[in-house]
């Protein structure tokens, strides 16, 4: 364990179920080499250290590649429609906060068809967690580009690119409210099963943007086991901290990048659990 | 169409009801006068019902508060005013369509405000002059619409014990205000004495229970909470916010929650969010917001999640007219849906039936795994009536759940009541991802088109095998009248009234008025129909959208003719009434 990922305390399994035993028996419709398989790996490998039941864990998603990951867990799983699955897991989480909510999807499904949602969820601050597989690409549409898509990057819809400068995810989840924003990397599974533990442990909207490599419309990015610095960051609570260091980012610095102190959503003003019949006074003459 | 009472010999004749529009400025206080008018009503033992109309300003823009006050129940407004009353006239003749007045009307104004438009004028309408703000300054902080609101009391012959009243239920919290007003109140009944005509109501009937006073809006947020909603997820949307303000404090003090999402698109999928983790769900928006929603719904259908919409129609497409009311949305609430996805589509009738209308939903949505669509309107979202207090919906129907650990889970399971049960979230041993993709029975995603056959014959199933009850329609007249009318929603309440007045030419009709649009009870509505040689299908939109909906779903009998018109304004008894006799001698 590196300074940039502290230890996270394990509470021991009740039933001591293994990671294997989160995944399901339907195998994945995913490329062989795609990144995403790793984050099942890591995902499962959290949930199995943080010894949730698979019945009180609901993974939420859109559409697109990644978003298929909900249905080869053994939790609750909900496959909605592309874009909103910030949204139905925040009505979830809202509705029954008594879950773990763990949100998924792609950078398509979460930046660009769901960008209003994401502003708003780090801006909420509900306390789930949201897992982006950034691939910089459309897969699921066999390859168009994405908002994290490099300008310059050739394609049928977009010949010689798009020009558009990327998205930047992390300066976004931070300037509107994200109370945890990580950068992990799918090819070291371990390590992101501990930022997925700490994000989910962490209180509010925990945003990790992981770098999964699509191997059939981006095989240059096989490359990026290469490039990632995988100790270059140490969690600051300081934003302006955090700022200056997302303004800086190469975008493969992993780890970290802020770890916040905003109280977690909670509904405001008095509550009670009157009987509804009693609201009929408000009608009565 | 007044009905008078035989008057004494020395007595002015009694009517069984009476329609007022207070008019003025911003900040004259028109809408506070029209609303102790009709609480003053309420509290006299009366039905009353009042909308408002204002200009387009965001803020102080003029106003009117239009009311009708009856012996008898009421849904509609009356097809015309007897008093126009103004505290001023400063753009008023804005509303002239939505003020018709006749020869027996009355106009009363400051003749210090200049005189009425030549548009109100026309109409051969009495004259009266009041100088209501010089009254109003006989009285200290005296205000000319209290002394208005006094005038029309008087003109109405209501007691001065029940204007007291409302006027102190509403200043109670505000002592100071309380005395100049009653006094205010007072010199404008005083000044009345100088009015010769009168439009005096009979003594109501003793009331046969309790009467409550509520907005459609309000009734649909306790009929959904009465369903069960504890979850609510909505985007502010003209004129169904009222019916989300009322719901969220009332939500938490029933252990519920309301959340204001930033979209439609985010509403709809909080929603069925909130109900796949087992919490019945509504949101509530307009057709623009409707239109954003559909998408989901179609998730909703195919990953069978209960959730309720409330679709409180406005004049459309696109911004359209927001503030009027209109049936335009019934196309898409039926159809707007992609691929082959039953849902069900309901229309309350009046402002009391949004609360049954609004509950039922609730009820077969979370019964049915269904999305419901509920189409509330303008007028009866935001139309405030006295009305008897809602009988109790006499059914309940719940969702069906999954049992821990049951063995061989399958949550699309092929029963044969088309219902399988639902696991919710917390449930060990039958956790399932609830899918927008074709699945098989147990919810793995498929493409095979057996399943998908299997699955779309499931979801139609369900809908059409449900017994509905006899909810479906109110059916009101002569069952064996050759003449049938079927319209539904607010239209309801004017084609009450027209088969009332028909009824006393000696023209009977019988009503089907439709509750449950989709699935179309067909076999119910063709018995209902059946030996009827005309058929006259009433509704508030440019295109005949039910009509051609009935026309391409069932054979209805004999002739069928549509009868529609776009909205802005409501359909008035005398419309109908006037088809009716036309229609019946063609």
């Amino acid at each position: 364990m590196n300074e940039a990922q502290p230890a996270v305390p394990v509470t021991p399994a009740p039933h001591a179920l293994a990671a294997a035993d989160y995944k399901s028996d339907i195998k994945p419709v995913w490329c062989p080499g795609c990144g995403d398989f790793g984050v099942v790996n890591a995902l499962t490998k959290a949930l199995a250290k943080m010894a949730l039941e698979p019945r009180n864990v609901a993974v939420v998603s859109g559409i697109g590649c990644s978003s298929r990951i909900p249905a080869y867990l053994s939790s609750y799983g909900f496959h909605g429609v592309h874009g909103r699955a910030l949204a139905a897991g925040t009505g979830l989480k809202i509705a029954r906060p008594d879950l773990t909510v763990i949100v998924t999807g792609g950078d398509g499904d979460g930046y660009s068809i769901g960008g209003n949602h994401f502003l708003h969820a780090c801006r909420r601050n509900v306390d789930m967690t949201y897992i982006v597989m950034d691939n910089r690409v459309y897969g699921m549409t066999k390859g168009q580009p994405s908002p994290t898509t490099e300008p310059d990057w050739d394609s049928k819809l977009s010949p010689e690119g798009t020009g558009l400068r990327e998205f930047q995810p992390m300066v976004v989840a931070l300037a509107s409210g994200a109370n945890f924003i990580a950068r992990a990397f799918t090819g070291d599974p371990n390590a992101l099963a501990d930022v997925i533990v700490q994000a989910v442990r962490h209180p509010g909207f925990s945003f990790v943007e992981v770098l999964s490599p699509c191997v059939t419309f981006r095989p240059e990015q096989k490359e990026w086991k290469k490039i990632v610095r995988s100790d270059a960051l140490r969690p600051t609570a300081d934003v302006s901290r955090a700022a200056r260091r997302m303004l800086r980012d190469t975008g493969f610095e992993l780890g970290v990048l802020y770890a916040g102190e905003r109280p977690a959503y909670a509904p405001r003003g008095p509550r009670a659990t009157r009987p509804v019949a009693d609201l009929e006074a408000r009608f009565e003459l | 169409m007044q009905q008078f009472d035989t008057p004494g010999a020395d007595q002015p004749p009694r009517r069984n009801g009476a329609s007022i529009v207070l008019v003025g400025s911003g900040g004259a206080g028109v809408m506070t006068a029209g609303n102790m008018l009709l609480e003053a009503a309420a509290h006299a033992g009366y039905y009353a019902l009042m909308t408002r109309s204002s200009g387009p300003q965001i803020r102080g823009g003029e106003a009117a508060a239009m009311l009708r006050i009856a012996t008898h129940p009421i849904d509609c407004m009356e097809d015309r005013f007897d008093v126009l009353a103004a505290v001023d006239w400063e753009n008023v003749q804005r509303f002239n369509a939505e003020i018709p007045l006749g020869a027996a009307s009355l106009i009363v104004g400051d003749p210090d405000q200049g005189d009425p438009p030549e548009v109100f004028l026309r109409s051969g309408a009495a004259r009266v002059s009041l100088p209501l703000k010089k009254i109003a300054k006989s009285v200290p902080e005296g205000r000319a619409n209290m002394v208005l609101l006094g005038t029309v009391a008087a003109l109405l012959g209501l007691p001065d014990e029940a204007v007291a009243h409302a006027v102190e239920r509403t200043l109670g919290k505000r002592p100071a205000a309380l005395a100049p007003s009653l006094a205010a109140v007072a010199a404008g009944c005083a000044a009345a004495d100088a009015i010769e005509l009168r439009y005096l109501l009979a003594t109501p009937p003793a009331a046969s229970g309790p009467r409550w006073l509520l907005t459609g809006n309000e009734a649909a947020g306790y009929g959904a909470l009465k369903g069960g909603v504890r979850f609510v997820a909505a985007y502010p949307i003209t004129p169904a916010t009222e019916l989300l303000e009322w719901l969220s404090p009332a939500l938490a003090e029933v252990g519920g929650t309301l959340v204001q999402a930033e979209d439609e698109l985010a509403s709809i999928n909080m929603v069925i969010g909130g109900s796949y983790g087992g919490v019945p769900a509504l949101t509530a928006t307009s057709g623009p917001g409707l239109s954003l929603m559909i998408e989901a719904l179609g998730l909703a259908v195919a990953a069978e999640i209960p959730v309720v919409v409330v679709d409180v129609m406005r004049v459309g497409p696109s911004t359209g007219i927001p503030t009027k009311s209109e049936q335009g949305d019934l196309n898409i609430a039926l159809h707007g849906l992609h691929g082959d996805a039953p849902h069900l589509v309901l229309a309350p009738n009046s402002v009391a039936d949004c609360l049954r209308t609004t509950q039922w939903a609730v009820q077969l949505a979370e019964a049915l795994q269904a999305p419901a669509i509920v189409l509330s309107d303008q007028f009866l979202g935001q139309a405030r009536a006295v009305v008897d207090r809602p009988a109790d919906l006499e059914v309940a129907a719940s969702r069906e759940l999954a049992a821990a650990a049951a063995p061989g889970y399958r949550r699309y399971a092929l029963t044969e009541s088309g219902v399988s049960p639902m696991a919710i979230p917390g449930t060990a041993g039958v956790a399932y991802t609830a899918d927008g993709l074709e699945h098989g029975e147990r919810g793995s995603p498929s493409s095979q088109a057996a399943d998908h056959f299997a699955q779309l014959d499931k979801r139609r199933r369900k809908l059409e095998a449900w017994d509905y009850g006899d909810g479906w329609a109110d059916l009101e007249g002569d069952p064996a009248a050759p003449l049938a009318i079927v319209t539904f929603g607010s239209c309801t309440g004017p084609v009450r009234e027209a088969l009332a007045r028909a009824a006393a030419d000696g023209l009977t009709a019988r009503l089907v008025s439709l509750r449950l649009l989709a699935p179309l009870p067909a076999a119910r509505l063709a018995a209902a129909l059946d030996g009827a040689s005309r058929v006259l299908v009433i509704e508030q939109n440019h295109s005949a959208q039910l009509y051609k909906y009935l026309r391409g779903e069932c054979d209805l009998p004999g002739k069928v003719v549509s009868l529609h018109r776009a909205g802005a304004l409501q359909f008035h008894p005398d419309e109908i009434h006037r088809h009716l006799l036309e229609w019946s001698r063609a």
